[in-house]
């Protein structure tokens, strides 16, 4: 396939970006999307052009590291992360656009690549557990019931990618921040921080500048492991009755 | 807990759910009440005085009227702050828009912020209009409303400015209860459908419950 990229040129954080066009050849609908612009950065080194920067690690779907919004979309037409797409979602001669991620709790540190460190933040705030480390528990020692247990999983699916956020029109992390919330507010052993994990996780979201929620459900279109929109709903009830019972001591 | 309300995003938009459910209560009431024009002027008239004298003799004279009123407006303020707050937050949190442009949500759904300006406008110019007379054409009437309706609604732009607000009004509720739903916590995987049923089942009957009346004139159904 014979293909005209848009990339998103920006030097460093503090430079103006811009679209630059780029003709590449002989790609193959195997390929990933990756790979795809693995090509083209070859072929710019070769001609002792700068490479194109983009964040990728694990290549299989499941560490979030990959990124880019491709013709408008986070993470490419396809339900998946950018690494697991593949080139026979695009047909010869197409245009494709590629973006980095815009939230302005996510700066463009060069190119495509986005500072995301405001998500880990998020998840200093209260995604965690208070656990003795050491030897991992007998696994039958503290029982889950089935739905939980079915609950938590979907919502640790969360690879914390940020695609929720470059979709969201407002910029918002709340498809993330609620991901985290539920996976451990139902289970036993988040038991301890349900009320203060969901309060500090939320004011640490508004403190990075992430907007709010106006229920466009674009987030939940973009999420590539589908964390679902009630998702959200479900973190606004655990914040009101946190912010309840807050009030009461 | 007042305070995490009002500083948390999260707690501003509980605000905007709470006063939103407010003002849709009181407005399913005012349009059931306004369908009263279609039963003549002596029904309409006297039920606008009821209003007046609701409640007594526990309450006196216009007592609960105004305890509405100063409900509404709380509700009216509460709602518009936040939405303001809320939306300007909104906008610094994404500055810089893509460069491949998709159209995205629902109608009803892209529209609720002008669709709230539009129904801010309104509600002052209504109150102007039919409560204080202030912009009323022709002779405003205290204490004869069906003449002061007939009166607004026989003006061209009486009817669009209504019309377009009803209808602002309609996409709002369709979103907006939906959303209220979601925000208060209270929404569910099994219980989605219903809301949005419930939210466009609202939006409907408000938006022909008011429209009628300005179409009734129009039409010389009433006059
Ligand atoms: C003063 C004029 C108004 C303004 C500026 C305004 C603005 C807004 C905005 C910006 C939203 C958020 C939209 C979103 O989340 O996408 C909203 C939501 C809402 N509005 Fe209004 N609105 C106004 C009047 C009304 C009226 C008259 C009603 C009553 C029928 C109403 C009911 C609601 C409801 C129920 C919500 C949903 C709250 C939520 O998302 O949790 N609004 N409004
Ligand atoms: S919720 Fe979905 S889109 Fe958002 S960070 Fe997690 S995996 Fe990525
Ligand atoms: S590179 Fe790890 S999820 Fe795409």
């Amino acid at each position: 396939m014979k293909l005209t990229l848009r990339v998103w040129r920006q030097r460093n954080a503090d430079a103006d970006g811009a679209m630059s066009t780029y003709e590449v050849d002989d790609i193959s609908p195997d390929m990933s999307f990756l790979e795809m612009l693995d090509t083209l950065n070859e072929e710019l080194i070769l001609g002792g052009e700068d490479p194109v920067a983009f964040d990728h690690d694990c290549r299989e779907g499941i560490c979030g590291a990959c990124s880019l919004v491709i013709n408008g979309d986070a993470h490419g037409p396809e339900r998946t992360t950018t690494c697991q797409l593949h080139m026979r979602s695009f047909k010869d001669g197409d245009i494709i656009d590629i973006e980095p991620w815009r939230a302005s709790a996510f700066p463009v540190v060069k190119d495509l690549v986005v500072d995301r460190s405001a998500f880990d933040r998020i998840i200093q705030a209260g995604g965690y557990i208070t656990a003795p480390t050491g030897a991992a528990p007998e696994a039958h020692a503290t029982p889950v019931p089935k739905p939980d247990a079915d609950f938590a999983f979907e919502h640790a699916e969360c690879i914390g990618c940020g695609a929720c956020v470059a979709a969201c029109p407002n910029g918002a992390a709340m498809l993330f921040t609620s991901a985290k919330v539920n996976h451990l507010n139902v289970l036993p052993q988040g038991a301890p921080e349900r009320e203060t994990r969901v309060l500090d996780m939320v004011a640490q979201m508004d403190e990075e500048g992430f907007g709010g929620c106006t229920l466009t459900g674009e987030c939940a279109t973009a999420c590539p492991k589908g964390i679902p929109l009630v998702s959200i709903t479900g973190m606004n009830k655990e914040w009101l009755r946190a912010t309840r019972r807050s009030g009461k001591r | 807990m007042t305070r995490t309300m009002w500083d948390s995003s999260v707690g501003k938009k509980t605000v905007m759910a709470v006063s939103g459910l407010i003002m849709l209560a009181y407005l399913v009431v005012h349009m059931l009440g306004n369908l009263k024009i279609f039963f003549g002027s002596d029904e309409f008239n006297e039920y606008a005085h009821a209003l007046r004298t609701l409640g007594e003799p526990f309450l006196h004279y216009e007592w609960a009227l105004w305890i509405t009123r100063v409900v509404l407006v709380a509700a009216v303020v509460a709602h518009a702050v936040s939405a303001y707050q809320l939306s300007r937050r909104d906008i610094k949190a994404r500055p810089t828009k893509y460069v491949h442009k998709k159209p995205r949500a629902s109608y009803a759904t892209r529209t609720m912020r002008w669709g709230g300006i539009i129904l801010g406008l309104f509600i002052v110019w209504h109150i102007l209009d039919l409560t204080t007379g202030t912009v009323h054409p022709g002779g405003f009437e205290a204490g004869h409303p069906y003449q002061n309706v007939i009166d607004t609604f026989s003006t061209w732009y009486g009817n669009v400015i209504y019309i377009v607000a009803v209808l602002a009004l309609g996409l709002h509720i369709r979103h907006g209860f939906w959303s209220a739903a979601q925000t208060l916590g209270v929404g569910s995987r099994t219980r989605d459908r219903a809301f949005k049923t419930i939210a466009n089942v609202l939006a409907l009957v408000l938006t022909v419950g008011f429209v009628s009346v300005p179409v009734a004139v129009m039409t010389g159904v009433v006059s």
